[in-house]
């Protein structure tokens, strides 16, 4: 859900990078934070324990540019992936313009994308959302590790409709800013319809 | 007031409203920065000595205070904590849910008290209640009457491509 700012000529989206535990969600947000430029960007917040799992949501605001005499700023969070955080992951989902999902590529988290897939589209349910009908990227991520699963596998176990997909090693930074921009890109084309 | 999935969208004129509201609020209860935020986590308008403060980051955490706390109450079978009070050495923060959607923070130190700040935090949510109440009001008809275009309704491939450029 945007905010449209006629006084200050600004709009702020909302986009989530969900997926299940330790498949770089933050990872994604941190390379997005070291490469954009220090006036595009505010501070990242990252709410861990002490081990650097993410407790509550990592946050990252960036602005992207004007489009007609508007500002456009986009607010990055992300959910915590442990199955036993789901109160807080329902949290942050309220609001959402756009979703990232962020699958693990290794074979042994195959199970555990599939469970992350379908919590996001319950706890969306229950905020009143559809996934089919937002902005949706996949991104399989890990994709330098040795033992991934085919990307034909993948593809037909968590993206049946075919959202855009990227393959991603959020590491080095591979496929991060082309799934950043295929889901903004989404959300922007999503606010010309004017559906919501 | 406004629906689960409507975008907020802010005019001037209400965003004039607002901000003479909170200027008053922020001198009756000597506060240093007072600021609203969408309960999503989008900020909306702050006043005082904002200069050195990451606003933005703020009011994302604000929200996501408010959201937990909100969690909380329902666990305990209450729909939500409407008011949250934060004492630090030097600095507290009172937060306090305005019209059922907006967040009002108020940072203030030993030159205001709870007491002051809790009783005129009262008085400016009822009138920041009727500008929302306005504001969802003039969405509303502008909805009902066809006049309301996204800004984004002309948009084209290249404006959204030039972003990324």
């Amino acid at each position: 859900m945007s905010f449209i700012n006629y006084a200050s000529r600004e709009i702020n989206c909302k986009i989530v990078y969900y997926g299940p535990g330790l498949c770089g969600k933050t990872t994604n947000l941190q390379f997005v934070y070291q490469k954009t430029a220090p006036e595009a960007k505010g501070k990242m917040i990252s709410l861990a324990t002490e081990t650097e799992r993410t407790l509550f949501f990592d946050f990252l605001p960036l602005a992207l540019g004007e489009i007609r005499g508007f500002k456009t700023r986009f607010h990055l969070y992300t959910v915590p992936g442990q199955v036993f955080y789901d109160a807080s992951r329902k949290l942050i989902l309220k609001g959402v313009d756009g979703v990232v999902f962020v699958a693990d590529s290794q074979e042994e988290r195959l199970d555990a994308n599939i469970e992350s897939l379908e919590n996001l589209k319950v706890n969306l349910e229950e905020q009143g959302y559809q996934l089919e009908k937002l902005p949706f990227v996949m991104q399989y991520n890990k994709r330098d590790l040795p033992n991934v699963s085919p990307l034909e596998e993948l593809r037909s176990l968590l993206n049946p409709t075919n959202v855009p997909e990227y393959e991603a090693c959020a590491t080095t930074g591979e496929g991060v800013f082309e799934t950043l921009k295929a889901v903004a890109k989404l959300i922007l084309i999503d606010l010309k319809k004017g559906g919501r | 007031m406004f629906g689960p999935q409507s975008s907020l969208v802010m005019y001037d004129e209400e965003l004039k409203r607002i901000n003479a509201t909170i200027e008053k609020l922020l001198r009756e209860a000597n506060a240093k920065v007072i600021f609203l935020v969408d309960k999503n986590g989008q900020l909306i308008t702050a006043v005082g000595e904002t200069e050195h403060l990451d606003t933005t980051s703020l009011a994302s955490l604000t929200a996501g205070n408010i959201a937990a706390t909100g969690g909380l109450a329902k666990l305990i079978g209450e729909k939500e904590f409407s008011i949250l009070f934060h004492e630090g050495e030097k600095d507290n923060l009172h937060i306090s849910i305005v019209a059922g959607r907006v967040i009002l923070v108020v940072i203030f130190d030993q030159r205001s008290s709870l007491g002051l700040v809790r009783l005129r935090v009262k008085k400016a949510s009822d009138e920041l209640g009727d500008i929302f109440q306005d504001l969802a009001k003039k969405a509303e008809d502008m909805e009902a009457g066809g006049e309301f275009q996204s800004p984004f309704a002309e948009i084209t491939d290249d404006d959204i491509d030039n972003l990324f450029s």
